[in-house]
């Protein structure tokens, strides 16, 4: 392990970061990404599930860059500062689990913690019922951090086995290229294309492309984590990824006011739901499953793309997991939540009880 | 004697939760706390800094470095 000095690891390299993922997302919602969405994971991953055919909502599918570019630029940064190290092992299956059931908390509120900061920073007041929530979830989890809570050790891979989710990503952005959305069509080759709704609107796909390169570098290089955020200030009274949090939400918030995109208020929302009890416990949900994982939805893509096999696996249960929430009615919409979206909320809560229970070894 | 804590192979919070219950146990103990990823290492160097100790790393080779924590 080499030993340089990270400036994006220091107090003033966190905040830089966060003020530049504010700034990148407000461009991303003023460049046609859907409104208080300039970069949300789960929504995202809901989207690329919906564009390779694994949910058939018509208005969440497109296959979004962002996401490959996040997971490249990550890959891109462990290459260039000796930080790539395959690695796994560490119980998937539960990780792949706690992603399906991040997904589904998510959905019910509509969106991660990335998209929490986002609606807050555009005046979304049901965003308030979100954040306490993923606070509670999060706070959840730290009791059983502080009881012993380990999903066990990760072992050393050989080099090929990292390479495999930033090759996925690649070869999703070839499969972009090859068969890219045509106007007025639902479906170009093997993809398919939102005509209507959230899954319509997006910034042109070099901007997201670019965008997400640029989020995905500087994340690996500030471990940038919106869980974590939380987390280390319940765990540790430690500020400092609280810090890079804050930023982004100081740099939306400003940015939105600016360019006169921030309208507070519980109406006429983008992309939310009326039903603050299910925000709130959506996100209570959420914030437990991130909590056991280990990181934020942002946080598992940057990893993965270092090299970490069970972050990867994380994923694959978050697109799972968010394309069974549109199959199975658990995703909220404008109207309120879904059909089975509060049973769902419930049943993940505790299985992740569960989970952090025979995984303290206190217990 | 320092106190050896192993973290490698853990994910976050659990290094800086390991060294952290240590100094609780010990306040003004030695730890030598052994690293695998540069998060790690950062996480770990930083929560000791801001409880007082200086910190100087050593590399033990195969990607693990050991952090000798030390009262300032």
């Amino acid at each position: 392990m080499k030993f340089r000095f990270n400036f994006f690891a220091t107090p003033g390299g966190v905040i830089i970061v966060g003020l530049l993922f504010g700034a990148l997302a407000v461009w991303l919602q003023h460049s046609g990404n859907p409104g208080n969405m300039g970069i949300c994971v789960v929504c995202f991953n809901r989207d690329i599930a919906g564009a390779i055919g694994l949910q058939n909502a018509p208005i969440v599918q497109y296959l979004r860059p962002e996401i490959m570019g996040m997971v490249l630029g990550a890959f891109m940064a462990a290459l260039i500062f000796g930080e790539y190290k395959p690695r796994g092992g560490s119980a998937p299956f539960t990780r792949f689990v706690l992603g399906f059931i991040a997904s589904v908390g998510a959905l019910v509120f509509l969106g991660c913690p990335w998209r929490t900061i986002l609606r807050l920073a555009g005046g979304d007041a049901h965003a308030l019922f979100g954040l306490a929530g993923l606070i509670v979830g999060v706070g959840v989890g730290v009791i059983f951090f502080r009881n012993g809570f380990s999903l066990g050790r990760s072992q050393h891979l050989n080099r090929f086995s990292g390479l495999l989710m930033p090759a996925l990503m690649l070869g999703l952005v070839c499969l972009y290229l090859i068969d890219p959305p045509i106007p007025g069509q639902p479906k170009n080759g093997v993809l398919f294309y939102s005509l209507k709704g959230p899954g319509s609107m997006h910034a042109p796909f070099i901007l997201s492309l670019a965008a997400g390169l640029i989020v995905g570098f500087f994340a690996q290089r500030s471990r940038f984590c919106t869980m974590g955020a939380l987390r280390d200030v319940m765990l540790f009274r430690q500020f400092h990824l609280a810090m890079g949090f804050a930023a982004m939400l100081v740099a939306a918030l400003v940015l939105n006011i600016f360019f006169g995109s921030f309208h507070w208020g519980f109406e006429n929302q983008p992309v939310a739901q009326p039903n603050d009890l299910w925000n709130f416990l959506g996100m209570v949900t959420c914030g437990l499953a991130f909590a056991l994982a280990g990181g934020c939805p942002g946080r598992q893509l940057f990893l993965s793309g270092e090299g970490d096999n069970d972050a990867a696996v994380f994923i694959m249960g978050l697109i799972v997991g968010a394309a069974m929430c549109h199959n199975f009615g658990l995703a909220s919409s404008t109207a309120g939540i879904g059909i089975h979206g509060a049973l769902a909320t419930i049943a993940g809560f505790v299985v992740c009880l569960f989970i952090g229970f025979f995984n303290c070894k206190r217990a | 004697m320092a106190t050896k804590i192993d973290t490698c192979g853990l994910s976050c919070p659990q290094p800086v939760l390991m060294f952290m219950n240590e100094v609780k146990k010990d306040a003004d103990g030695e730890f030598d706390v052994l690293v695998d990823t540069d998060a790690s290492k950062e996480n770990v160097t930083r929560a000791a800094r801001n409880h007082g100790f200086k910190v100087e790393p050593v590399d033990e080779g195969n990607d693990v470095v050991r952090l000798e924590i030390r009262r300032n």
